[in-house]
């Protein structure tokens, strides 16, 4: 459990996917000019991150790891090379459902995260996550906790962004620095400024 | 179709670069590039996806059902990946393990879909191929930029051949830290952004807010 925990405050500040793998980041530019729609976006990300970690976990310890597919019959069969384009299936059938599901039950939901749930497939932080998990050897329990913590950790670094972006605009910035180059440099100070949370242990 | 295939070519390098105008792809352009040799292995991997993608996804423009076009496309880029990925792995295993997940990344890099959406979906093959080998060239530009100054002035080296030689080996450089941690690849693409806009100024984004000028009495 102590274990878990840790995982989930590495995840969140010190490898934060944002500001720490650049994870997600044509999104994370383009869409966080408001705090309103910043947060709906992350909290999609999130969720949606929190399903398909743990399901790629699965789908990766009972089919694509050399040996995986013993409980079929083909002891030696290794897929791993398929991984890529299974996790990226995974992905946008995850979306896709996740879509129906909230259209059919959620209506409210859907129609504030609507837009954003279909940009969430190419978003490079959910299949950074899954990588990461297979990179790092994750069991079923810590790719649960990672998925739901480092989706959170992302929401929280473009809520921020969104935060601090919303005073940006009335400050008077040089023209070629002007939008896109100013939120570079922003990202940046935040970048530092999630650094120092890496002396941080549980 | 006006535009000449030159042009198509070496537009995207600076007067419509993808990662300073377009916004896209920025994803893997910073944390790849703090050394020079990487960043060169990822810009030609980059290169290499989008220009085959564009191009199978053009040759089967006409067969592919608008509505699931998204995803017939990302099985090709996602194919072109694996491939990528395969080769590195058994060529330049060392490189393949610095680059890590940010190979797979390509799939979801934007310069990849948003070429593909963009361009491949609505022309011809050829033209299609040197307008994706176009765009992946203004990112791999970028990236070896950002390389180049973060490997020069962070660890004093190209391409690990000692160019500066720092403290620590006996010389006179002090080498910048900073610039070999993840931030910095915001601060130097941030002011490469603020070069090109100087330089060309038609880039610059309209302010959202006009400061007013008060007379002083």
């Amino acid at each position: 459990m102590e274990g878990l925990i840790s995982l989930a405050v590495k995840a969140i500040f010190v490898e934060n996917l944002a500001l720490s793998f650049f994870l997600g980041m044509c999104t994370f530019i383009a869409v966080s000019k408001k705090i309103s729609t910043a947060l709906g976006l992350g909290i999609s990300v999130m969720v949606v991150q929190a399903i398909t970690v743990p399901a790629n976990n699965l789908l990766l310890n009972y089919l694509l790891k050399p040996g995986a597919l013993a409980w079929a019959g083909f002891p030696d069969v290794d897929l791993t090379f398929l991984g890529l384009i299974s996790y990226i299936g995974v992905i946008a059938a995850m979306v896709q459902i996740l879509e129906m599901v909230l259209d059919k039950y959620f209506p409210p939901l859907y129609n504030a995260l609507g837009i954003f749930l279909p940009l969430i497939t190419v978003n490079c932080a959910i299949l950074g996550g899954s990588l990461f998990m297979v990179e790092r050897d994750y069991n079923f329990a810590e790719a649960a906790t990672y998925g739901l913590s480092s989706g959170f950790g992302w929401a929280l670094a473009i809520t921020a962004m969104a935060g601090v972006r919303e005073k940006l605009k009335y400050s008077d910035i040089p023209d070629g620095l002007q939008g896109l180059g100013i939120t570079f440099i922003t990202a940046g100070l935040m970048a530092m400024a999630f650094m120092s949370f890496s002396g941080v242990k549980l | 179709m006006s535009q000449s295939k030159k042009e198509m070519l070496v537009d995207p390098l600076v007067d419509n670069n993808p990662i300073t105008l377009q916004v896209l792809g920025i994803c893997s352009a910073l944390a790849v590039t703090s050394s020079l040799q990487v960043s060169m292995v990822m810009a030609l991997a980059v290169i290499f996806v989008t220009s085959f993608s564009s191009f199978f996804i053009s040759c089967l423009r006409n067969q592919i059902p608008g509505s699931i076009r998204i995803i017939v496309q990302m099985v090709i880029i996602a194919s072109l990946v694996i491939l990528v990925d395969q080769i590195l792995k058994a060529y330049a295993f060392e490189i393949s393990k610095t680059l890590s997940v940010f190979v797979g990344l390509i799939i979801t890099n934007c310069i990849v879909m948003g070429r593909a959406e963009a361009f491949a979906m609505k022309n011809p093959p050829v033209a299609s191929f040197i307008d994706g080998m176009g765009n992946g060239m203004g990112y791999g530009l970028i990236l070896l930029l950002v390389g180049f100054i973060r490997e020069l002035f962070g660890a004093g080296s190209l391409f690990g051949i000692t160019i500066l030689e720092t403290v620590n080996n006996g010389g006179w450089y002090v080498p910048n830290g900073m610039l070999l941690l993840p931030p910095s690849a915001f601060f130097i693409i941030g002011l490469i952004i603020w070069a090109f806009r100087t330089w060309k100024p038609n880039q610059v984004e309209e302010r959202e807010y006009k400061i007013q000028q008060v007379e002083a009495h």
